[in-house]
Order: structure tokens, then C-alpha cells, then sequence
């Protein structure tokens, strides 16, 4: 029956010792463990919170370039197509100027053609009057000698005239 | 490859040493006259004595005398060398027969020497206010600094690196520390948890720490700390007054006059709250009577392994042998499960307990561990 019966000394050092241990722990050991764990769990806790803003801000400034580089290029498009749509406009321009400015030119030439035209057909007018008069007079000065001559010599200058 | 041939090898002598080791205790328990008697051998491995016996047997045991200390008209200390394993006595004081074993008693006459055996000695007194440094208090000392050791060092890494992760020690205490509040303390006591935190995690460690050194056969090791019924009286102790000093309004209410329960066995005879009130002795005694009887009953089956050894030694020293083998791989058996016991108890008496101050303190949202522990 000694198994069962609590000795006064065991209970005595029981009681003493465990209180030791108790207050020993409670007041240097599990304050700082416990502590320790929650200030570690909150701090992982602080960290991944932190990574998954971080991650959301990732994403956000992804979105943001992306739609930069979608800006980019529109207005690179649209940039391009208005220097096209430019370059187009002055060549038609210019095309068109030239085109106008050769019509002068050749207006100008057929004027000036006409021009030289007309007066050479004077002076052939001129000349011919005056030969016709020359003719005339030669053959005024002739009209007394024989027919036969006179004809013999209108024909001649005919003959003449047509060469030159 | 290299490692498993040192294992077998290892394996092999451990076994050939246990071999050797009951072949010559079955030599001197062969040598005692009277024969082997397994009940008082199993007992007296279980219970306290006031010398911590380390090898051998008779006259040639190696034991380490410790003092006894007794309020017996003044002070008094001496070896417990002096008394020779009960057969002698100093000074009047010997060890006690009988009705009277396990105390220290006060002869008639002052007598120091050897006590003779077959003649009697007529008792004066039982010394009532014994405090003898006895194999399980010099157990519970050494354990006591060890574990202060392990936490003061493990809080000591706390303080040092915060916030790191965990390193050797710390890596092994973490682990149960953070189970124990998630599983046991948090969910018991809700909000009330970090009143009733530093008292669970003492006794999970106290119990654990005890029941381990109890499963250890060989000095320091080997004292039945928490199979002794004063020890875990002592924490069911704790555990009674702390239930008691934390329960509120609500629960001494649920004990007067119990909710769900027919009136007629409220009024006139008072049948109900009598039960309640029982209830509040019972529960703290349950938890001294289960870690009491499975830490002791687990050493009591080792034990009664070990002893087959020397009663079949007796009838022949070959069947002895024989049989060595057999208790040898029971009592690994065994031993492992104590140790899976030795964690199960630690556990189960730090939940009871847990879920017992919850019930004082009135937490509402565990009814269901309240459920579980009834």
C-alpha cells in the first residue's frame, strides 16, 4: 500500500518545487517565448502582407506601362500617318505648280512664235511687194522691145524668183 | 551501406551486453537464499526510498546515500547510509516495517547499530515531518534544473536573435509550445488564454520532462517521479485551486442549480448540485489517478517482463536464458510505448486541465471541448 500513499516529504518538496519552477518560467522563460513566437508570426505576417501590396503595385505599374506603350504607339501610328498624309499634299503641290508653270512656259513659247511668225510673214509680205515692184518696174522698162522677149524675160524671173 | 553493418553491430552488442548483464543478476538472485519474488522486487522499483540505487546487489550495491531530514524534536539530518537499507538504526531513527514501511520511525531507545534480525524493537513514533531528500525529491530537483536550464536558454535565444528563425533548442521547443497554444490552450480558454499560459506550458513540460527521465532505467533516470501519487497530486493540486480561484459568477451558479436538469432533482432533495459538487473534487482527482496509474503501470509491466527472467532463471538457469531474449524485445516493446505514453499523459493532463479552468472561467464558444471532456 505504499504505492498509493503520498508521503508528507514528496509533497512538501513537490509543493515548494514546482512553485519554484512555476514562477521561475513565468516570470523569465514563457513571457519571452511566447512573445518571441508572436512578435515572429507578426512579423512574417507584416511581410507577406507587404510582398502581396507590393505584387498589387507590380501589377498596377505593369498595366500602366502597358498602356503607356499602347499610347506610344497609337500616336506613333497616328504621327506617321499625318507625315505621309504631309508629304503626299507637297508632292501633289509641287506637281501641280510645275505643271502650271510649264503651261506658262509653253503659252509664252507659242506667243512668242506666233509672234516671230507674223512679222517673218511681213517682211516676206514686204518682200514680196517690193520684188513685185522691182519686177514691175524691170518690166516696165522692157515693155517697148518685142513681145516674144518680154515674155522670155517675165518667165526667166519667175524662174528666178521660184529658185530663191 | 557502412552505416546500417555499424547499426547490426551496435544492435548485436546491446543485446549480448543485456545478455551478460541478466545472465549475472540471474547468478545472484540464484545465490540469494529465500529465491526471487517478483512482487516486492517490481514494488520496490516503483516507489520511493531514501537512497538512489545505482548497480549491484546485497552488500556489494552501489548506492548514493542521501540525506534525511526529519523535524523530529528539533532538526535532524543524517546519511541515509547510516541506516543500511533498513537494517540499522542511528540515534533511535530507522527505517519503518510493516505498517510503517516507506517512513522513518523513532525506536524506544536511542540506539545506533545494527538492528538484528528476528528481534523486536518496540516503536516509539512515526516521524511525521519527514522531508528526506529522498530518490524521487533529488529526481524532482534534477529535473527542476534541467528544465529551468532548457527554458531559460531557449528564452535566452529569444532575447538574443528576435525575430530569426529558430536554432537548436528553440528548434525543438517551438514546435510543442506553438502546438500547445494552438491546440490545447487557445481553443480551451479563448481570451482568457494568456492568464493560464505560463501554468499549462510548466505543467506540459513538468510531466513530459518526469515521464521521459522515468523511462531512462539508468541513473539519472530511472526515479518513478510521475508515477508517485504525491507528485501528481501535488499538480492535480494546482490544477483544483487554480479551477476553483478562476471560476466565476456563471460556473458556481451552474453548480448550485444546474441548467437542463428536471427540477425535482434540485428541489427538495438537493441530488444535482451534490453530484456538481463532487464533480469538482472528482475531476482533479482523475487527473492524479490517470497519470499515476499509467506512468506506474507501464513500469510495472516492464518490470514484470524483466522478472520472468529470474523466475524462469530459478527453475532452470538455461530457460533463463531462453526467455531473456523474449522479455528483452517485450520490454523494447514496452518501452516505446511509454514513450508515446509519456507524451500522451503530459498531453492529456495539460488539455484536462486546460478545458477544466475553461469551464470555471465560462467560455462560452467551447461548449464542445467541454462535451469531450465529460
Amino acid at each position: 500500500m505504499e504505492l498509493i500513499k503520498p508521503s508528507f516529504g514528496l509533497i512538501f518538496w513537490m509543493l515548494i518545487g514546482f512553485s519554484i519552477l512555476f514562477f521561475i518560467l513565468a516570470r523569465f522563460a514563457w513571457p519571452v517565448i511566447t512573445n518571441g513566437i508572436a512578435s515572429r508570426n507578426k512579423k512574417i505576417q507584416d511581410q507577406l502582407d507587404e510582398a502581396a501590396k507590393v505584387h498589387e503595385e507590380m501589377e498596377k505599374i505593369h498595366l500602366r506601362h502597358d498602356e503607356m506603350v499602347a499610347q506610344a504607339k497609337a500616336d506613333r501610328d497616328a504621327i506617321l500617318a499625318e507625315a505621309r498624309k504631309i508629304s503626299a499634299e507637297i508632292q501633289e503641290n509641287a506637281k501641280a505648280k510645275a505643271d502650271s508653270e510649264a503651261q506658262a512656259i509653253i503659252e509664252e513659247a507659242k506667243k512668242a512664235i506666233h509672234f516671230e511668225k507674223m512679222k517673218a510673214m511681213t517682211d516676206v509680205k514686204n518682200e514680196i511687194a517690193n520684188l513685185s515692184i522691182d519686177i514691175a518696174e524691170k518690166v516696165m522698162a522692157q515693155e517697148l522691145s518685142d513681145k516674144a522677149k518680154q515674155e522670155q524675160l517675165i518667165s526667166k524671173w519667175v524662174e528666178e524668183n521660184q529658185l530663191n | 551501406m557502412k552505416y546500417n553493418k555499424l547499426y547490426y553491430i551496435l544492435s548485436l552488442f546491446t543485446i549480448a551486453a543485456l545478455l551478460l548483464f541478466s545472465a549475472q543478476s540471474l547468478k545472484a538472485a540464484q545465490n540469494e537464499e529465500e529465491g526471487f519474488n517478483a512482487g516486492p522486487f517490481i514494488i520496490e522499483h516503483v516507489i520511493d526510498s531514501y537512497g538512489w540505487h545505482i548497480c549491484g546487489d546485497g552488500d556489494k550495491s552501489v548506492t548514493i546515500p542521501l540525506p534525511i531530514i526529519l523535524f523530529d524534536d528539533g532538526l535532524q539530518v543524517f546519511s541515509s547510509s547510516h541506516l543500511h537499507h533498513g537494517e540499522a538504526a542511528y540515534n533511535g531513527y530507522a527505517m519503518g516495517w510493516g505498517e510503517n514501511k516507506g517512513s522513518i520511525v523513532k525506536l524506544q531507545d536511542d540506539y545506533t547499530g545494527h538492528l538484528e534480525e528476528g528481534q523486536e524493537y518496540a516503536v516509539d513514533h512515526v516521524c511525521k515531518f519527514n522531508i528526506s531528500i529522498t530518490k524521487n525529491v533529488c529526481a524532482l530537483f534534477l529535473s527542476l534544473a534541467l528544465i529551468i536550464w532548457i527554458f531559460l536558454s531557449v528564452a535566452k535565444q529569444y532575447e538574443r536573435h528576435p525575430n530569426e528563425a529558430p536554432r537548436g533548442l528553440q528548434g525543438l521547443i517551438e514546435p510543442v509550445v506553438v502546438f500547445l497554444q494552438d491546440e490545447v490552450i487557445n481553443p480551451s480558454l479563448g481570451d482568457k488564454a494568456a492568464k493560464y499560459t505560463p501554468y499549462l506550458l510548466t505543467l506540459f513540460f513538468f510531466i513530459l520532462l518526469n515521464n521521459l527521465m522515468g523511462i531512462i532505467p539508468i541513473f539519472p533516470g530511472g526515479a518513478n517521479l510521475t508515477g508517485n501519487i504525491a507528485v501528481t497530486g501535488i499538480l492535480a493540486l494546482f490544477t483544483f485551486f487554480i479551477t476553483q480561484f478562476s471560476g466565476n459568477k456563471e460556473y458556481w451558479k451552474d453548480i448550485v442549480n444546474t441548467p437542463g436538469v428536471p427540477w425535482w432533482l434540485k428541489i427538495p432533495l438537493p441530488i444535482m448540485p451534490f453530484v456538481e459538487f463532487i464533480g469538482i473534487f472528482t475531476k482533479p482527482f482523475v487527473l492524479m489517478v490517470r497519470l499515476f496509474a499509467n506512468i506506474t503501470a507501464g513500469h510495472i509491466i516492464i518490470l514484470g517482463f524483466i522478472s520472468l527472467i529470474f523466475i524462469f532463471g530459478q527453475m532452470t538457469p538455461v530457460l533463463g536464458f531462453a526467455v531473456s531474449p523474449v522479455s528483452v524485445l517485450f520490454y523494447i516493446f514496452m518501452g516505446c510505448l511509454e514513450l508515446l505514453v509519456a507524451f500522451i499523459q503530459a498531453f492529456v493532463f495539460t488539455l484536462l486541465s486546460a478545458i477544466y479552468i475553461g469551464m470555471a472561467c465560462g467560455n462560452e464558444e467551447h461548449e464542445e471541448h467541454t462535451e469531450l471532456a465529460k
